[in-house]
């Protein structure tokens, strides 16, 4: 269980405050307003900001002032997923090693999680010679060998089509179901978050209101979602 | 994103220290100890006055002949595209890597008494010119510093958006209009920079006034510290002339920074502006006037430095390949020292947003070679022999000097590799060595290799500290051609320059290319 415990994050004069938990094994959608806090909050439950009050919790372990790596959270961004350099291969096995030293067996843990993902094929190129699915389809790959119980997604699919989005989102949803990992994904599109989330996180006038049911907020949204949705 | 201050007690928080450390040792620590020794009762004489006066007049009209030559060659090559363009570019950027020693002989080739233009001068009856004083010290830092200025004022040029010559074009701008709306408000601005640039390089010469000047009438300061420490053994007359020169520099420096510290060169080379108002035959004249002097100015001193070079290079005493061996050697290990310095800085810079080593790695912008060395000189010479340890100095010294280069196009690199992929880095947990090797080392190659190329072909090339620590016949390969110029060796002076000129663009190249190999972005 993700537990924020009276959390308050300040950055000058936005400040975001949060106080909810989060069941495991579940998918939480995060909507609200762009500059509203939503990239806020995962920046804080990833570890790059420190809240100016309150505790985060994981099950019964105080992450509030652990380093990013340290978290048994995984994150991807909207952006610099991969760094360009590297190969697919060896963006995947920075998730298990952060100096990329690798056994055999991991070398096979590699492998295994690019074809899950359908890019067996792809593990010797570099993110130039790949597309945008493709390359979301490494980072989600890194996830796989990451293995951290949460996972925290910053609108990394936003530059992709429709088509390709639904697809990724499926494909977050089979691998979420398959580690039964605890997801929280940052959302634009109300659509988005109907087609993958069990619950919903409404970022709205600096608060991060806890978590609704999906179809009972969409059923009877509350006046900050209506403004939101318009 | 939040900042998480590196302890000072990490490796890289003591490396950086220390790096900043011996840093602040050459800079201020040598200026204290010259401050110390230096003989200020004694008071400036007549000679050092006059050195003083030739220093500031020398570096003005240089710097006045370099940018005010500079501004035609700059529009000419600004407004037309022709075959050969980006070649010219990249050679008037060769002067800046190029050993002041082996211009001095391309120079003396074309302009000496025996000389190509003399030799035109007395075909069509003139009186033949010397190149020694001022007008030599003047020539040589023209040839130096026009094609720097050339380049800089380029980038400004091409920098100003297409959009306003086309608004200009609509308006039926004349080409004097053209120049007063749009070209001289861009010029103003930059000019001063520039200017104060060349000025506080020009103030700074050591070697062309050795070559070219001396005597009473064509001494710089640096020059006069030389002869101080070297020939009078007056530590105490040349400390005070190095207080004096750290004044002048540093507010040489300043100025220069005072007027560019807004600019931003970012702009590219490569495109000309297509320009309707170019295109009178008069004009196009002057700009190919403009343009084939530029040319000919750079390519003929090098030009004559291969042709008299080829004669003497097979032709040798063993002692000049020792000197080049020394010298690659040296070259090498600056290149390293260098490097263990300003990557440290660098990093902290970039990584904890501090300034503090980016303000003392520009330090040394306004400490002069010869100070530095003439504080070692009096920190040293009670415990050493200056002699023993010209090699390690030489090396340290030529060192601190590129870091302003090296870190002006590191840090930019080291900042978009922070910004960019910091978070996920931080997210797998990349840290210390491995995180260099694998996410920062393979972002800054192309501006590692060029910092690496730039130290190595100017430590290579360097005749400055060395002259005034080392053992004449244990010294470096610029140190060995002066010693032929010096005994009328020309023809073996000539190889040695040849031999000179190759290895320090050999060294830069090797540098440069190899940043550049499998760079991907």
């Amino acid at each position: 269980m993700l537990t924020l415990e009276n959390v308050q994050i300040t950055q000058g004069s936005f400040s975001l405050h949060a106080d909810f938990t989060i069941a495991p094994d579940t998918k939480t959608a995060v909507i609200g307003a762009s500059g509203g806090g939503k990239s806020t909050l995962l920046s804080a439950l990833a570890g790059f900001l420190t809240p100016a009050r309150g505790r985060i919790r994981w099950n019964s372990d105080d992450l509030t002032t652990q380093p990013p790596a340290k978290r048994p959270i995984s994150m991807i961004f909207q952006d610099n997923n991969l760094f360009p350099h590297l190969t697919a291969a060896q963006n995947v096995g920075l998730g298990i090693s952060p100096a990329l030293r690798l056994t055999q067996a991991d070398h096979q843990r590699v492998s295994d999680a690019l074809v899950r993902v359908g890019l067996a094929e792809m593990a010797t190129r570099k993110p130039a010679a790949l597309s945008g699915g493709q390359i979301a389809r490494v980072a989600l790959a890194r996830l796989l060998v990451q293995g951290n119980p949460v996972i925290l997604l910053d609108e990394p699919f936003a530059a992709l089509g429709p088509a390709m989005r639904a697809e990724m989102l499926d494909l977050v949803a089979e691998l979420v179901a398959e580690t039964k990992a605890t997801l929280l994904m940052v959302s634009h599109d109300p659509e988005d978050a109907k087609r993958i989330a069990d619950q919903i996180i409404l970022v709205a006038d600096q608060i991060a209101h806890p978590p609704i049911e999906t179809n009972h907020l969409f059923n009877d949204p509350p006046e900050a979602m209506r403004n939101w949705m318009g | 994103m939040a900042r998480r201050a590196v302890s000072i007690i990490s490796p890289l928080g003591l490396w950086g220290a220390a790096a900043a450390a011996l840093l602040l040792f050459l800079t201020l620590g040598t200026l204290a100890a010259v401050a110390w020794q230096a003989e200020f009762t004694r008071g400036l004489g007549r000679a050092d006055i006059a050195a003083l006066r030739f220093t500031l007049i020398q570096a003005f009209f240089s710097a006045l002949l370099s940018v005010a030559l500079a501004i035609p060659v700059a529009r000419a090559l600004a407004r037309r595209q022709f075959p050969g363009r980006q070649i010219l570019i990249t050679l008037l950027g060769a002067p800046f890597i190029l050993p002041v020693i082996v211009a001095v002989l391309g120079l003396l080739a074309v302009f000496g008494r025996a000389g190509i233009f003399n030799q035109m001068l007395n075909a069509f009856g003139f009186e033949t010119v010397s190149v020694y004083g001022f007008s030599g010290v003047l020539l040589a830092h023209v040839f130096f510093n026009l094609p720097l200025a050339t380049r800089l004022i380029l980038q400004s040029w091409l920098a100003i958006p297409a959009e306003r010559f086309r608004l200009a074009q609509s308006l039926g701008f004349a080409p004097r209009d053209m120049f007063r709306q749009i070209e001289w408000p861009m010029l103003r601005e930059v000019i001063p920079g520039i200017f104060a640039v060349i000025f506080l390089i020009c103030t700074t010469s050591f070697a062309v006034a050795l070559t070219l000047g001396g005597g009473p009438k064509a001494t710089t300061i640096e020059l006069a510290i030389y002869q101080a420490l070297r020939s009078d053994f007056a530590p105490g007359k040349a400390a005070l002339l190095s207080s004096i020169q750290f004044l002048l520099c540093t507010l040489a420096a300043w100025s220069a920074w005072y007027f560019t510290r807004h600019q931003d060169a970012a702009a590219g080379f490569d495109r000309a502006v297509q320009r309707s108002d170019a295109g009178a035959v008069g004009l196009r004249i002057q700009d190919g006037l403009c343009l084939g002097f530029a040319a000919f100015f750079v390519i003929l001193p090098l030009a004559m430095v291969i042709k008299s070079g080829l004669t003497g290079i097979l032709n040798m005493p063993d002692v000049v390949w020792w000197a080049a061996l020394r010298s690659v050697l040296m070259a090498i290990a600056s290149s390293i020292v260098m490097l263990s310095l300003v990557l440290p800085l660098a990093q902290i810079a970039a990584k904890e947003k501090r300034a503090w080593p980016e303000a003392i790695a520009y330090l040394s912008v306004s400490a002069s070679p010869l100070v530095i060395g003439t504080g070692l000189f009096i920190l040293l010479n009670p415990y050493f022999s200056p002699r023993d340890l010209a090699l390690p100095v030489t090396i340290i010294v030529n060192a601190a000097m590129a870091i302003p280069f090296a870190l002006r196009g590191l840090l930019p690199a080291m900042r978009e590799v922070e910004a960019s992929y910091a978070p996920l880095a931080d997210q797998l947990g990349m840290a210390g060595f491995a995180r260099f090797r694998l996410l920062t080392l393979p972002r800054i190659r192309r501006p590692l290799g060029f910092a690496l190329g730039l130290t190595a072909a100017l430590s290579m090339g360097d005749l400055g500290v060395v002259a005034l620590f080392a053992d004449p016949d244990a010294g470096t390969l610029p140190l060995m051609i002066y010693r032929l110029m010096g005994a009328y060796r020309m023809e073996q002076a000539a190889g040695a320059a040849l031999l000179l000129l190759i290895l320090s663009l050999a060294l830069f190249m090797i540098f440069d290319r190899g940043g550049q190999k499998n760079a991907d972005t």
